[in-house]
């Protein structure tokens, strides 16, 4: 195995390009190195200027979520050696606005999040007595889509959100599934009006590539059927039955 | 300020530097008209969605092919002959092909879209759509034993 890689790395300077070119650089192959140590070689040793995001280095914050040979991955998990001899072409995440270099503008997602309500919403304010009692079971029901870190791969990975990006997206409505399917939680119905929209679930084609790149299993593809089997069912309730709409 | 500082001190400022600093301007990408072919995963998904079209398709060949046997028996003959023409019998493998796609797909969603729990149990995935593919295989065995004239 030879001794270096070559990491082609996106460089985008807003006031002086129009668009992103690569940059080739060679840094060493080790074992264990992950792409995001390849990355901060070159950062440390052969040019500051490069920009990017991380912060934990262990598949937990979801900052450093770049495109790695065309596929959404935390740069922190994912092996520089799984790609010898190279090279390894290393860009922002699709389908969002490059800012600098491998740093993406994420406002667009943060505001979808904060309009699916993910928390816990209660037809009563007030402050409640004591905690809200949950069995393991129900627990269980929505435990898989708490594990969402917001790393935003799932968006890199839709093309739906890429060709329409009014698209709500697979990460946002996997967290409003959460709390729906959250045995404390009362605000279904107030979700409902983003989420059973055309731009919220009704986008979704299936492709299915969002649970395939998710690095915490969170299926966000599985969130989203299910919420589409709900609004159907509700849909007819509210139609058929006299007392649907109640 | 620099240039009222400039004007104080009597000199003509000729160049100013053009400052961006808090004027970011992101590059917005742009998706490729044929994006279905950077990846195999969304190519495969073209193909599924693309598979409807031979759906449609081999419903209307297969009316054609009842309105022919209703019409007697020299209709159907014909229709027997177009079906026998080389171009024929490519775009039926083809449609064959795509078919076999869009039913293997559409049952490997089904479990995706149905009950997860039932009765507080949640289902394994291959539980759930295996109904599907035991029919479609005691559908096919049964149009088989047609077909050999056993029964």
């Amino acid at each position: 195995m030879a001794d270096t890689i070559i990491l082609e790395v996106a460089r985008f300077h807003p006031e002086r390009d129009t668009e992103p070119t690569y940059q080739s650089f060679e840094v060493p192959l080790r074992g264990d190195w992950m792409i995001l140590d390849a990355l901060n070689y070159i950062k440390d040793q052969l040019d500051g200027s490069l920009t990017y995001r991380w912060s934990c280095r262990m598949g937990i914050c979801g900052s450093c979520g770049m495109m790695v040979n065309g596929v959404p991955q935390l740069t922190c998990e994912t092996l520089l050696t799984n790609f010898a001899p190279g090279p390894v072409r290393v860009g922002p995440l699709d389908h969002f606005p490059v800012v600098k270099d491998l740093v993406i503008e994420m406002d667009d997602f943060i505001g979808k999040l904060q309009k699916v309500r993910p928390w816990i919403v209660r037809k009563d304010d007030r402050k409640p007595e004591r905690e809200f009692l949950q069995t393991p079971d129900q627990l269980e029901v929505f435990k898989q889509y708490t594990l969402c870190i917001n790393c935003m791969l799932c968006y890199a990975a839709c093309p739906v959100y890429g060709l329409d990006p009014s698209f709500t997206g697979p990460a946002a409505l996997a967290l409003a599934e959460r709390y729906n399917l959250d045995s404390r939680d009362q605000g279904a119905q107030e979700r409902t009006d983003v989420l059973s929209q055309h731009d919220g679930i009704w986008d979704c084609t299936v492709v299915g590539e969002c649970s395939v790149v998710c690095p915490k299993h969170v299926d966000p593809s599985l969130a989203i059927q299910q919420y589409k089997l709900t609004a159907t069912k509700e849909w007819f309730k509210a139609w058929l039955l006299p007392w649907g709409n109640k | 300020m620099v240039q009222s500082l400039a004007l104080a001190l009597g000199k003509q400022v000729t160049e100013m530097p053009q400052y961006l600093q808090f004027q970011p301007k992101p590059y917005q990408p742009q998706m490729s008209a044929y994006w279905y072919f950077d990846r195999w995963p969304y190519l495969r998904f073209v193909l599924r969605e693309a598979s409807s079209f031979f759906v449609a398709y081999f419903a209307a060949l297969t009316l054609f092919q009842v309105a022919a046997l209703s019409a007697g028996p020299s209709k159907y003959a014909k229709f027997e002959e177009c079906m026998r023409s080389p171009l024929m019998i490519i775009l039926n493998s083809l449609t064959l092909a795509f078919l076999l796609l869009h039913a293997v797909t559409w049952f490997n969603l089904v479990p995706r879209v149905m009950m997860r729990q039932v009765l507080g149990k949640s289902i394994p995935d291959p539980v759930a759509a295996a109904p599907n593919y035991l029919v479609w295989l005691g559908v096919s065995v049964i149009i088989g034993l047609f077909i050999l004239r056993i029964i």
